[in-house]
């Protein structure tokens, strides 16, 4: 305690933009990120909500989580309503940052029309799409985002079927070919590089994108207590890299240090179930598929880089909380 | 001063009068001149407001959604097809309390496609808790259009201007556009005491269980009953300021001892000024301009109903399954009269149809015809050549 007290980033007052006492899941990536965003993006700002579970587990009538103004209308608007209030702050002469926020399938899916459009119009929005890779508020459904194979109420595996047919839309490409200034993805494993992304897109004027891998407990099938190691180990596989994005070009990626088989991220996960059935062939053949898509992003993003770095996917995290890179 | 102005351009004008702080539209066929117009105000420095050229009709409802919830005046425009996609956007901004305006530029539904005028885009969204004001002429559009911004504000509830497609939106008339210093004096700059500010956090649209749900249904409806009064007093001070009056909730004309009424809705009310005016017919009758559908004024119709034998009401869309809505419409609200008229329903002009001068003389023998709701100006030879 009084170790605590004399450290003094423990002392250095942090703003909360959403306070504790919500109705999330214990465990709950998205509720994790959204306070960790509104935490960075400080108190100047009016959000946008799309319709889904921040929206339902923080606003119960008569009470909210928010301590910033928060508007939600639909399911698929989020972008659109926050063009609406960026273009009624510029007719105003107010200058607060304006964030939109969206799960996947208000982003992916149903909000994908609205989203191009305030990227195309080049609004002063950040727009922060947490990616729970399903419809989790109606009770976990595939969607855009939902990764190949896995398993949920609307892809079940079976006789006929591994999980999800089709593979996780990529998003941030799409989003990267509107030539915005800037797009990143994060994760809620490594809270100082999504604080850090959230601090670069709110001093950009203009329009600015983040998609912040969010694990899910209850759609996942894991632990609450694991949703950290679950996030980690996502991004340490390969198969959610950790990217910037300047313009369409790719800026910076955080680096892999070992590569680590997709196997030890999909054990940990109910909705990989049924890939670790020894006598279907088919799982070995979709984990196989898995690995490659994994490997894909490596090459892509070049996730190995020139040698040591300190922020690696094992070091960043320790590295910024002030630790050694390595024990 | 007059001038010589198409409907749309009209109504740019009209709107720019009233100083938006966000523009938010798409194009569709016949409400493009609207935002054609405002586009060149805006580009002519003639107009100073954030102009969004959105992607979509559901896109341009939500973007004045979130504007005016962000404290801005704010204004979008479409017809048919575009209010039926915006539909769920129309919902949440009365749902919300928002004074968004918005002008129906009155077309048909596809399908078959069809982009003339009548009235289902309108009456397909009835529900939607807007109040929904209909013109004659483009005279009464532009003065229901400034109109609106200071109902809408007043009520913290959106309105909905309805002025048909291509009769009223593509014709030239003489016109007059109130000055700057008019509307100014009309319509105080929008102060919106529930506006997103950092300085003053509140949360809109929030989840509402079942515990509360019914009251707010019960304080939309209550919000939307109360405009009537608005809408009186609003449309009478505008008359003391310009000598005008764009109807209030309805209006009556013809002779006061006539037994037969005519009930409508839109530019067909013009049509049948003018035959009232100019047409010798056998049977006398009262025209009934209905100008306010939501909220339906239900004791001003019993009181401009009083004394008719025959009402008939001039249905400009219909539901299928059901008839005509305006006509159901008007049942309800006479039902329990002392004397209710014996209320007969037909359909015209649907989809652009033409409905000239020669249709209210028709229209008086309506009731000593049997049936009940129809089309009148079917022409039944050439139901079996349609698609």
């Amino acid at each position: 305690m009084t170790q605590a007290n004399n450290d003094p980033r423990a002392r250095q007052p942090r703003f909360r933009g959403l306070e504790a006492g919500h109705r999330a899941c214990q465990g709950c990536g998205e509720a994790l990120a959204a306070r960790l965003v509104t935490e960075s993006a400080g108190p100047d700002v009016i959000l946008t909500n799309a319709t889904g579970c921040l929206e339902v587990f923080t606003t119960p009538w008569p009470q909210s989580a928010w301590r910033v103004p928060w508007l939600h209308s639909l399911f698929e608007n989020s972008a659109a309503i926050a063009s609406g209030v960026e273009a009624a702050l510029k007719a105003q002469g107010r200058r607060s940052k304006v964030i939109a926020m969206g799960g996947d399938g208000g982003t992916f899916d149903i909000g994908f029309q609205a989203l191009s459009g305030m990227l195309e119009r080049m609004h002063n929005v950040l727009y922060v799409c947490y990616d729970n890779e399903a419809y989790m508020n109606t009770g976990i459904q595939r969607s855009g985002s939902t990764p190949h194979a896995a398993m949920t109420t609307t892809s079940p595996p079976g006789k006929e079927r591994m999980g999800k047919r089709h593979l996780k839309k990529d998003l941030l490409s799409i989003i990267a070919a509107h030539h915005i200034p800037y797009a990143a993805s994060a994760s809620v494993a490594y809270p100082q590089d999504l604080r850090r992304k959230v601090r670069r897109a709110m001093e950009i004027d203009g329009p600015t994108f983040l998609l912040v891998h969010s694990p899910c407990p209850l759609g996942w099938g894991h632990d609450g207590s694991e949703t950290i190691q679950v996030a980690r180990l996502a991004v340490q596989t390969g198969l959610f890299p950790l990217v910037e994005l300047e313009r369409g070009e790719v800026a910076s990626v955080m680096p892999l240090r070992q590569k680590v088989p997709v196997t030890e991220y999909l054990k940990l996960q109910g909705r990989f179930r049924h890939l670790f059935v020894d006598s279907d062939h088919r799982a070995r053949e979709e984990r196989e598929h898995l690995q490659a898509l994994a490997d894909y992003n490596m090459e892509r993003y070049g996730l190995f880089g020139d040698g040591d770095d300190p922020f690696d996917a094992d070091g960043a995290d320790t590295v910024r909380r002030g630790g050694p890179a390595r024990a | 001063m007059l001038e010589a102005l198409e409907g749309s351009a009209a109504i740019a004008r009209a709107v720019a009068r009233c100083r938006p702080g966000v523009v938010a539209a798409y194009p569709i066929t016949p409400q493009t001149h609207i935002v054609e117009n405002i586009s060149k105000l805006v580009a002519d420095g003639k107009l100073q407001t954030e102009l969004v050229s959105v992607e979509s009709e559901f896109s341009a409802a939500s973007v004045a959604l979130g504007a005016s919830a962000a404290g801005s005046r704010a204004y979008t425009a479409s017809s048919s097809q575009g209010i039926l996609l915006m539909t769920e956007v129309l919902f949440n901004i009365s749902g919300m309390r928002l004074p968004v305006v918005l002008t129906c530029a009155n077309r048909a539904i596809g399908a078959p496609i069809n982009i003339w005028n009548d009235h289902s885009d309108s009456m397909a969204v009835r529900d939607c808790g807007w109040i929904q004001l209909h013109c004659a002429d483009n005279q009464e559009a532009i003065d229901t259009s400034i109109q609106a911004f200071r109902i809408a504000e007043a009520t913290e509830l959106p309105v909905m201007v309805c002025m048909d497609g291509f009769i009223l939106t593509h014709t030239l008339e003489p016109l007059e556009i109130p000055d700057q210093d008019v509307v100014d004096r009309y319509l105080p700059p929008f102060r919106f005491d529930r506006m997103l500010d950092p300085k003053n956090p509140l949360s809109l649209g929030t989840l509402v269980g079942p515990e509360y749900f019914s009251e707010t249904r019960h304080l939309a409806h209550q919000a939307l009953m109360a405009a009537t009064s608005t809408i009186v007093d609003t449309d009478r001070e505008w008359q003391t300021l310009t000598g005008r009056s764009a109807g209030g909730l309805l209006t009556v004309e013809g002779p006061e001892n006539a037994k037969i009424g005519v009930l409508a809705m839109g530019s067909v009310v013009s049509t049948f000024r003018e035959a009232l005016d100019t047409l010798k017919t056998r049977k006398k009758a009262k025209l009934i301009n209905l100008r306010a559908f939501r909220p339906l004024p239900d004791q001003a119709l019993r009181e401009a109903c009083a004394g008719l034998s025959d009402l008939v009401v001039v249905d400009r869309a219909l539901s299928p399954g059901f008839g005509g809505i305006l006509g159901g419409e008007i049942k309800a609200a006479l039902s329990g009269m002392a004397k209710m008229p014996r209320i007969h329903n037909v359909a015209i002009g649907l989809g652009g149809r033409d409905v000239p001068l020669e249709m209210w003389p028709r229209l008086l023998d309506v009731p000593t015809e049997d049936g009940g709701f129809r089309i009148l100006d079917l022409e039944p030879a050439k139901l079996g050549e349609v698609p």
